[in-house]
């Protein structure tokens, strides 16, 4: 199959309407607009349905409603703009009703600045709403495994009835690469996965039972989502792991720093120097366990790299290490991005002291 | 190989459609030619200079940004000014000199003038300035073959204003020929 070449933005909303989306809800904010953009063109020529909302609020409170009738839908959003719908996030998750949640990071600290970084990391996988809830939340590093992963997002939160989130930031929304393209789901298989959803509030007929959404607020159900979570912890991570046999440099990133972190490991090799990457596909639930298999006895140090000032998934990558090497960062933030010269001379000065 | 261009300019020059070029061609006329273009993001965008990355390469490329490039195109005053330091020693600096009025004060890059918007009045519009620009760099580089380029330009322009086609490769082909030239 021929590659084509598209925007980050535009690869998002076109995997997602191939994945059998038909809704999607959204409010305008950078560095994200490519999505709702794209969605309001092509979605109608699917047969789905594009709204502006008039607020974030609205937006992701349209997407609970498209949920409830079993539809495949969307959000997308960037930091603020997520903040705003984290209210909605909490009730999707409360109500178990899967649904897609894209997050385009900007710059911090608090508000920030509209350039791409990665400051929502501990947002997106500890709480992006009240209520102590979790989601699936995928971490791309390039445009082509962007499509890939919304494509499988659908069928995460299906499978879970839960919000599924895909955390991007704004280099990876706004840059172009050359793709191939999933095919799209018919016309047949979008409806035949609506069918299969027994909960789905799609109107009642006469002689049909009652059903009823409760939103889920009891014991029981705080237990069965843990068991849900548990259940993700040890089945679903999901990791890259490369070089890291012999490796006495373990650098770990995500998103479009892993990309670069993994340039930044090629680069080292060639000079005879060995190091290797970690990279968390899956942030939540994140991939402890590739850190605590490590040999240690020939693990020096552990560098995180990320586009954040503080350091954010250095607190899972902690988690992992337990204290066995000693983890240092390489950092970036507020749209200033990481680029491959910066972030081997960030390396290479924290090699030397070992 | 691994070659990256930054490209800066006025908004309404091309400098976007420029880089786009180049990409489209890298991707979608090879098979394996890994490709990334890179706009600059931010309130400068408009009426100020916008500006792109590209980066070519035939292995995984890490950032779509750099900081220092291969090359750099200037379409105006004020990018030579923000992004001369933003080439690698020994690098290019190709130049809009119809708009661009001074020189770089680097000395360890080389310079390729090229009176883009002459070139493209004699031809018939000033606005194929950036095909002109396109063609010098495709010359210059030698990056990609220009036949491909010329039918990668008629397939994305060409569709809205296909009276354009003509005037586009004879833009294209004037300054690759500078480009080619200034290459030897």
């Amino acid at each position: 199959m021929s590659r084509a070449f598209v925007k980050g933005g535009d690869a998002i909303a076109e995997a997602a309407i191939r994945a059998g989306c038909r809704f999607f809800a959204g409010y305008p904010i950078t560095p994200q607009n490519e999505i709702p953009e794209y969605f309001a063109k092509h979605l109608p020529e699917a047969g789905g349905s594009f709204v502006q909302g008039e607020s974030e609020t609205a937006s992701i409170n349209m997407v609970f409603g498209a949920s409830l009738s079993g539809t495949r839908c969307m959000t997308s959003s960037s930091s603020c703009g997520i903040s705003l719908k984290s209210e909605g996030f909490s009730y999707l998750a409360a109500a178990r009703l899967p649904s897609v949640i894209c997050s385009v990071q900007r710059g911090g600290p608090g508000y920030g600045s509209i350039k791409p970084a990665q400051s929502d990391y501990l947002q997106a996988t500890k709480a992006a709403g009240n209520g102590g809830f979790k989601m699936i939340v995928f971490a791309p590093s390039t445009v082509q495994e962007t499509i890939d992963h919304i494509y499988e997002a659908f069928d995460y939160a299906d499978k879970y009835r839960n919000p599924t989130m895909v955390l991007l930031d704004g280099v990876i929304s706004t840059m172009m690469e050359p793709v191939v393209f999933p095919e799209p789901l018919t016309e047949e298989q979008v409806q035949a996965i609506k069918d299969s959803k027994t909960w789905a509030l799609n109107g009642k007929k006469a002689g049909d039972k009652k059903k009823l959404i409760t939103g889920g607020a009891t014991e029981q159900s705080n237990m069965e989502c843990a068991e849900m979570y548990e259940y993700w912890a040890e089945h679903e991570t999901r990791a890259e792991e490369y070089l890291v046999e012999d490796a006495e440099f373990i650098l770990t990133a995500y998103g479009t720093t892993a990309r670069v972190a993994r340039a930044v490991v090629d680069t080292l090799r060639k000079e005879g120097i060995r190091a290797g990457l970690i990279r968390p596909i899956l942030v939540n639930p994140f991939p402890y366990k590739s850190f605590a298999k490590l040999d240690y006895s020939k693990v020096k140090c552990v560098i995180d790299l990320e586009m954040t000032i503080p350091a954010q998934m250095i607190e899972d990558v902690k988690l992992g290490v337990l204290g066995k090497a000693p983890i240092r960062t390489v950092l970036r933030s507020c749209g200033e991005v990481m680029t491959d010269d910066f972030a081997l001379g960030g390396v290479k000065k924290i090699i030397e002291e070992y | 190989m691994k070659r990256s261009l930054l490209i800066g300019g006025f908004g309404g020059q091309g400098v976007m459609v420029t880089g786009q070029l180049l990409c489209y061609c890298a991707a979608e006329e090879t098979e394996d030619k890994q490709v990334t273009f890179f706009p600059s993001y931010g309130a400068e965008q408009r009426g100020g200079t916008a500006n792109c990355y590209v980066i070519i390469s035939d292995t995984a490329i890490g950032s779509p940004m750099v900081d220092y490039a291969d090359e750099l195109i200037v379409f105006n005053n004020p990018s030579l000014d923000k992004f001369e330091e933003c080439v690698k020693p020994g690098g290019t600096i190709i130049i809009n000199s119809s708009v661009v009025d001074k020189e770089p004060t680097r000395k360890d890059v080389k310079t390729v003038k090229i009176p883009a918007i002459e070139i493209a009045l004699k031809l018939g519009s000033p606005k194929v300035q950036n095909l002109v620009m396109l063609g010098a760099y495709v010359g210059y580089t030698g990056l990609l073959d220009p036949e491909d380029v010329k039918r990668t330009a008629e397939k994305k322009l060409g569709g809205k204003r296909p009276e354009f086609i003509p005037l586009n490769n004879a833009a294209f082909d004037r300054g690759w020929e500078i480009g080619h030239a200034a290459a030897r």
